[in-house]
Protein backbone atom coordinates (compact mmCIF):
# COMPACT_ATOMS: atom_id res chain seq x y z
CA UNK A 1 0.00 0.00 0.00
CA UNK A 2 1.13 3.32 -1.18
CA UNK A 3 2.66 4.68 2.40
CA UNK A 4 2.83 8.69 2.98
CA UNK A 5 4.76 10.35 5.79
CA UNK A 6 3.62 13.62 7.23
CA UNK A 7 6.50 15.36 8.91
CA UNK A 8 5.17 17.40 12.44
CA UNK A 9 7.19 19.74 13.99
CA UNK A 10 6.44 21.43 17.07
CA UNK A 11 3.64 24.28 16.06
CA UNK A 12 2.18 22.47 13.07
CA UNK A 13 -1.52 22.07 13.23
CA UNK A 14 -2.60 20.79 10.12
CA UNK A 15 -1.10 17.05 10.05
CA UNK A 16 -4.52 15.71 11.35
CA UNK A 17 -6.25 17.26 8.05
CA UNK A 18 -3.25 15.76 5.84
CA UNK A 19 -3.39 12.57 7.74
CA UNK A 20 -6.93 12.65 6.91
CA UNK A 21 -6.76 13.77 3.20
CA UNK A 22 -4.22 10.47 2.27
CA UNK A 23 -6.73 8.26 4.64
CA UNK A 24 -9.38 9.86 2.27
CA UNK A 25 -7.84 8.73 -1.09
CA UNK A 26 -7.17 5.20 0.14
CA UNK A 27 -3.16 5.27 1.05
CA UNK A 28 -1.63 4.83 4.27
CA UNK A 29 -0.48 8.21 6.01
CA UNK A 30 1.85 8.18 9.10
CA UNK A 31 3.26 11.01 11.27
CA UNK A 32 7.63 11.94 10.95
CA UNK A 33 8.21 13.73 14.31
CA UNK A 34 11.23 16.38 13.53
CA UNK A 35 13.39 14.66 15.24
CA UNK A 36 13.87 11.47 13.20
CA UNK A 37 17.30 11.44 10.89
CA UNK A 38 15.98 9.00 8.49
CA UNK A 39 13.06 8.73 6.00
CA UNK A 40 12.48 5.15 4.98
CA UNK A 41 9.87 3.08 3.36
CA UNK A 42 7.86 6.12 2.35
CA UNK A 43 6.44 6.46 -1.12
CA UNK A 44 6.33 10.47 -0.46
CA UNK A 45 6.41 13.02 1.97
CA UNK A 46 4.17 15.99 3.43
CA UNK A 47 4.95 18.95 4.99
CA UNK A 48 1.97 20.55 6.85
CA UNK A 49 0.77 23.77 7.74
CA UNK A 50 0.60 25.27 10.93
CA UNK A 51 3.40 27.36 12.92
CA UNK A 52 6.85 25.06 13.02
CA UNK A 53 8.76 26.30 16.08
CA UNK A 54 6.27 29.24 16.97
CA UNK A 55 7.21 31.10 13.34
CA UNK A 56 9.86 32.54 15.59
CA UNK A 57 12.40 34.70 13.56
CA UNK A 58 10.61 34.04 9.69
CA UNK A 59 7.89 31.24 9.02
CA UNK A 60 10.32 28.05 8.20
CA UNK A 61 13.60 29.60 9.91
CA UNK A 62 14.11 27.59 12.58
CA UNK A 63 11.90 24.28 11.22
CA UNK A 64 14.90 24.00 8.29
CA UNK A 65 17.32 22.75 10.98
CA UNK A 66 14.91 20.59 12.71
CA UNK A 67 17.17 16.83 12.07
CA UNK A 68 14.23 15.45 10.03
CA UNK A 69 15.47 18.19 6.97
CA UNK A 70 18.36 16.54 6.07
CA UNK A 71 16.47 13.31 5.64
CA UNK A 72 13.69 15.22 3.60
CA UNK A 73 16.67 16.67 1.41
CA UNK A 74 17.97 13.36 0.53
CA UNK A 75 14.70 11.84 0.07
CA UNK A 76 14.08 14.80 -2.41
CA UNK A 77 17.34 14.56 -3.87
CA UNK A 78 16.55 11.03 -4.79
CA UNK A 79 13.44 12.14 -6.43
CA UNK A 80 11.31 11.70 -3.95
CA UNK A 81 7.64 13.24 -4.18
CA UNK A 82 7.64 16.10 -1.27
CA UNK A 83 4.67 18.34 -1.19
CA UNK A 84 4.95 21.31 1.41
CA UNK A 85 1.52 22.66 2.61
CA UNK A 86 1.59 26.72 3.37
CA UNK A 87 3.93 26.61 6.41
CA UNK A 88 5.13 23.34 4.90
CA UNK A 89 6.00 25.64 1.42
CA UNK A 90 7.91 27.94 3.97
CA UNK A 91 9.92 25.59 5.47
CA UNK A 92 11.48 24.42 1.91
CA UNK A 93 11.93 27.87 0.75
CA UNK A 94 13.66 28.60 3.68
CA UNK A 95 16.13 24.85 3.05
CA UNK A 96 16.88 26.36 0.06
CA UNK A 97 14.24 22.85 -1.86
CA UNK A 98 12.54 25.56 -3.28
CA UNK A 99 13.49 28.63 -5.06
CA UNK A 100 11.99 32.25 -3.81
CA UNK A 101 10.59 33.23 -0.29
CA UNK A 102 6.73 33.93 1.37
CA UNK A 103 6.97 37.37 2.60
CA UNK A 104 3.85 39.32 4.88
CA UNK A 105 0.81 39.73 2.77
CA UNK A 106 0.38 42.74 0.62
CA UNK A 107 -1.90 45.52 3.52
CA UNK A 108 -0.96 42.40 6.32
CA UNK A 109 -3.94 40.92 6.61
CA UNK A 110 -4.20 37.42 7.83
CA UNK A 111 -6.40 35.93 4.83
CA UNK A 112 -8.81 32.88 5.19
CA UNK A 113 -10.77 32.28 2.29
CA UNK A 114 -11.29 30.23 -0.61
CA UNK A 115 -8.99 31.13 -3.53
CA UNK A 116 -9.61 29.67 -7.28
CA UNK A 117 -6.23 28.71 -8.73
CA UNK A 118 -5.35 28.16 -12.30
CA UNK A 119 -3.06 24.71 -13.14
CA UNK A 120 -0.15 26.29 -14.94
CA UNK A 121 2.11 23.07 -15.37
CA UNK A 122 1.28 19.29 -15.12
CA UNK A 123 4.62 18.40 -14.78
CA UNK A 124 5.16 18.45 -11.04
CA UNK A 125 4.25 15.31 -8.85
CA UNK A 126 1.35 17.56 -7.19
CA UNK A 127 -0.57 18.59 -11.03
CA UNK A 128 0.30 15.70 -13.20
CA UNK A 129 -3.43 14.34 -12.59
CA UNK A 130 -4.56 18.11 -13.67
CA UNK A 131 -4.81 19.43 -16.72
CA UNK A 132 -3.16 22.60 -17.83
CA UNK A 133 -5.64 25.56 -17.55
CA UNK A 134 -8.04 23.65 -15.15
CA UNK A 135 -9.61 26.15 -12.48
CA UNK A 136 -9.71 24.87 -8.60
CA UNK A 137 -11.17 26.41 -5.64
CA UNK A 138 -8.81 26.09 -2.30
CA UNK A 139 -8.95 27.64 0.58
CA UNK A 140 -6.12 29.65 1.93
CA UNK A 141 -5.03 30.68 5.38
CA UNK A 142 -1.47 32.78 5.99
CA UNK A 143 -0.37 35.65 7.06
CA UNK A 144 2.64 35.69 5.06
CA UNK A 145 2.20 33.95 1.46
CA UNK A 146 3.06 36.26 -0.56
CA UNK A 147 5.53 34.78 -2.92
CA UNK A 148 8.60 36.56 -3.47
CA UNK A 149 12.12 36.20 -5.94
CA UNK A 150 13.92 38.46 -8.21
CA UNK A 151 13.07 38.69 -11.51
CA UNK A 152 15.79 36.67 -12.57
CA UNK A 153 14.86 33.43 -10.44
CA UNK A 154 11.25 34.27 -11.77
CA UNK A 155 12.73 34.04 -15.78
CA UNK A 156 14.34 30.52 -14.26
CA UNK A 157 11.02 29.45 -12.76
CA UNK A 158 8.93 30.16 -16.54
CA UNK A 159 11.58 29.03 -18.69
CA UNK A 160 12.16 25.40 -16.70
CA UNK A 161 7.88 25.35 -15.82
CA UNK A 162 8.27 25.28 -12.36
CA UNK A 163 5.56 27.44 -11.94
CA UNK A 164 2.78 24.88 -10.70
CA UNK A 165 -0.76 26.98 -9.80
CA UNK A 166 -1.46 30.28 -10.18
CA UNK A 167 -4.48 32.63 -8.76
CA UNK A 168 -6.68 33.47 -10.98
CA UNK A 169 -7.29 37.29 -8.47
CA UNK A 170 -4.32 37.76 -6.40
CA UNK A 171 -5.39 37.84 -2.90
CA UNK A 172 -1.68 38.71 -1.15
CA UNK A 173 0.62 40.52 -3.92
CA UNK A 174 2.56 37.01 -4.75
CA UNK A 175 4.93 37.98 -7.46
CA UNK A 176 3.41 37.21 -10.82
CA UNK A 177 -0.17 35.65 -8.96
CA UNK A 178 2.53 32.47 -8.04
CA UNK A 179 0.33 30.56 -5.69
CA UNK A 180 3.22 27.30 -6.14
CA UNK A 181 6.11 26.25 -7.10
CA UNK A 182 7.80 23.15 -8.02
CA UNK A 183 11.95 22.58 -8.12
CA UNK A 184 13.12 21.35 -11.59
CA UNK A 185 12.95 18.35 -11.45
CA UNK A 186 9.13 18.46 -10.44
CA UNK A 187 9.26 16.22 -7.48
CA UNK A 188 9.32 18.93 -4.68
CA UNK A 189 6.26 21.21 -4.88
CA UNK A 190 4.73 24.13 -2.65
CA UNK A 191 1.79 25.77 -2.55
CA UNK A 192 0.23 28.20 -0.26
CA UNK A 193 -3.41 27.14 -0.29
CA UNK A 194 -4.38 23.60 1.59
CA UNK A 195 -5.30 20.78 -1.07
CA UNK A 196 -6.15 18.56 2.26
CA UNK A 197 -8.53 21.18 3.19
CA UNK A 198 -10.73 20.71 -0.12
CA UNK A 199 -11.16 17.59 0.00
CA UNK A 200 -15.32 17.16 -0.03
CA UNK A 201 -18.24 19.37 -1.69
CA UNK A 202 -20.13 19.26 2.14
CA UNK A 203 -17.51 21.27 2.89
CA UNK A 204 -16.80 23.60 0.16
CA UNK A 205 -14.68 22.32 -2.76
CA UNK A 206 -13.40 18.74 -3.03
CA UNK A 207 -10.72 19.97 -5.89
CA UNK A 208 -8.21 19.10 -3.90
CA UNK A 209 -8.34 15.63 -4.70
CA UNK A 210 -7.23 16.12 -8.10
CA UNK A 211 -4.12 17.71 -6.94
CA UNK A 212 -3.15 15.02 -3.68
CA UNK A 213 -4.74 11.77 -5.62
CA UNK A 214 -1.65 12.65 -7.76
CA UNK A 215 1.04 13.03 -5.57
CA UNK A 216 -0.02 10.45 -3.87
CA UNK A 217 -0.45 7.74 -6.29
CA UNK A 218 1.64 8.23 -9.18
CA UNK A 219 4.94 6.97 -9.20
CA UNK A 220 8.30 8.65 -8.48
CA UNK A 221 9.02 10.95 -11.45
CA UNK A 222 12.76 10.59 -10.74
CA UNK A 223 12.95 6.79 -9.52
CA UNK B 1 36.59 38.65 25.48
CA UNK B 2 32.95 39.45 25.54
CA UNK B 3 32.04 41.82 22.46
CA UNK B 4 28.37 43.21 22.71
CA UNK B 5 27.58 42.79 18.76
CA UNK B 6 24.16 44.46 17.30
CA UNK B 7 23.21 42.60 14.17
CA UNK B 8 20.37 44.59 11.74
CA UNK B 9 18.27 42.61 9.62
CA UNK B 10 16.53 44.50 6.70
CA UNK B 11 14.44 43.32 3.59
CA UNK B 12 16.66 44.23 0.92
CA UNK B 13 15.92 46.81 -1.87
CA UNK B 14 13.34 45.67 -4.60
CA UNK B 15 11.63 43.59 -2.49
CA UNK B 16 8.37 44.76 -1.40
CA UNK B 17 8.14 45.83 2.40
CA UNK B 18 4.38 46.37 3.05
CA UNK B 19 5.18 46.93 6.96
CA UNK B 20 7.35 49.94 6.13
CA UNK B 21 4.59 50.81 3.35
CA UNK B 22 1.95 50.53 6.58
CA UNK B 23 4.18 53.07 8.76
CA UNK B 24 5.29 55.37 5.95
CA UNK B 25 1.34 55.82 5.41
CA UNK B 26 0.38 56.53 8.68
CA UNK B 27 3.05 58.78 9.43
CA UNK B 28 1.27 61.73 7.63
CA UNK B 29 -2.32 61.31 9.78
CA UNK B 30 0.16 62.21 12.95
CA UNK B 31 1.64 65.62 11.67
CA UNK B 32 4.95 63.49 10.64
CA UNK B 33 5.51 64.62 7.06
CA UNK B 34 7.78 64.36 4.58
CA UNK B 35 9.59 60.54 5.45
CA UNK B 36 9.82 58.22 2.94
CA UNK B 37 11.74 55.11 2.12
CA UNK B 38 10.69 53.73 5.32
CA UNK B 39 11.48 50.25 5.73
CA UNK B 40 10.91 48.23 8.61
CA UNK B 41 13.44 45.24 10.28
CA UNK B 42 14.80 43.98 13.35
CA UNK B 43 17.96 43.69 15.45
CA UNK B 44 19.44 41.35 17.21
CA UNK B 45 21.65 42.20 20.85
CA UNK B 46 23.97 39.77 21.60
CA UNK B 47 27.18 39.00 23.87
CA UNK B 48 29.97 37.18 21.54
CA UNK B 49 33.11 36.14 23.12
CA UNK B 50 36.25 36.40 21.29
CA UNK B 51 39.54 36.93 21.25
CA UNK B 52 38.83 40.18 19.40
CA UNK B 53 36.36 42.40 17.81
CA UNK B 54 36.90 41.55 13.83
CA UNK B 55 36.20 37.89 15.21
CA UNK B 56 33.30 38.72 16.98
CA UNK B 57 31.87 40.63 14.16
CA UNK B 58 33.44 37.70 11.67
CA UNK B 59 31.11 35.01 13.55
CA UNK B 60 28.15 37.90 13.86
CA UNK B 61 28.30 38.21 10.46
CA UNK B 62 28.21 34.35 9.73
CA UNK B 63 25.37 33.73 12.52
CA UNK B 64 23.52 36.48 10.66
CA UNK B 65 23.36 35.15 7.24
CA UNK B 66 23.16 31.54 8.44
CA UNK B 67 20.12 32.30 10.26
CA UNK B 68 18.87 35.59 11.19
CA UNK B 69 18.86 36.38 7.49
CA UNK B 70 16.96 35.08 4.53
CA UNK B 71 19.28 35.98 1.83
CA UNK B 72 16.92 35.30 -0.70
CA UNK B 73 14.81 38.56 0.51
CA UNK B 74 17.18 40.06 3.24
CA UNK B 75 20.56 41.59 3.78
CA UNK B 76 22.26 41.55 7.13
CA UNK B 77 24.30 43.69 8.65
CA UNK B 78 26.71 42.84 12.20
CA UNK B 79 28.40 46.05 14.22
CA UNK B 80 29.89 46.09 17.33
CA UNK B 81 28.10 48.26 20.17
CA UNK B 82 24.75 48.79 22.23
CA UNK B 83 23.01 50.85 19.32
CA UNK B 84 22.33 50.06 15.72
CA UNK B 85 24.85 52.54 14.57
CA UNK B 86 27.67 50.84 16.33
CA UNK B 87 29.48 53.30 18.14
CA UNK B 88 30.28 53.30 22.12
CA UNK B 89 30.28 49.95 24.20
Amino acid sequence: MTRIGVVVFPGSNCEYDALAAVAALGAQADFIWHSETSITDFDGVILPGGFAHGDYLRPGALARFSPVMEAVANFANDGGPVLGICNGFQVLTEAGLLPGALQKNRGLTFICEPTTLIVESTRSVLTRGATKGQELVIPINHFSGAYTCDDETLRSLEENDQIVLRYKENPNGSVGDIAGVSNVAGNVVGLMPHPERAMSTLLGSADGRVLLDGFVFAPALAR
Amino acid sequence: MNFPVIVTVTLREGIADPEGATIERALPALGFTGVTHVRAGKSFRMTIEATDEASALEKATALAERLLSNPVIEDASASIGTSATGGSV
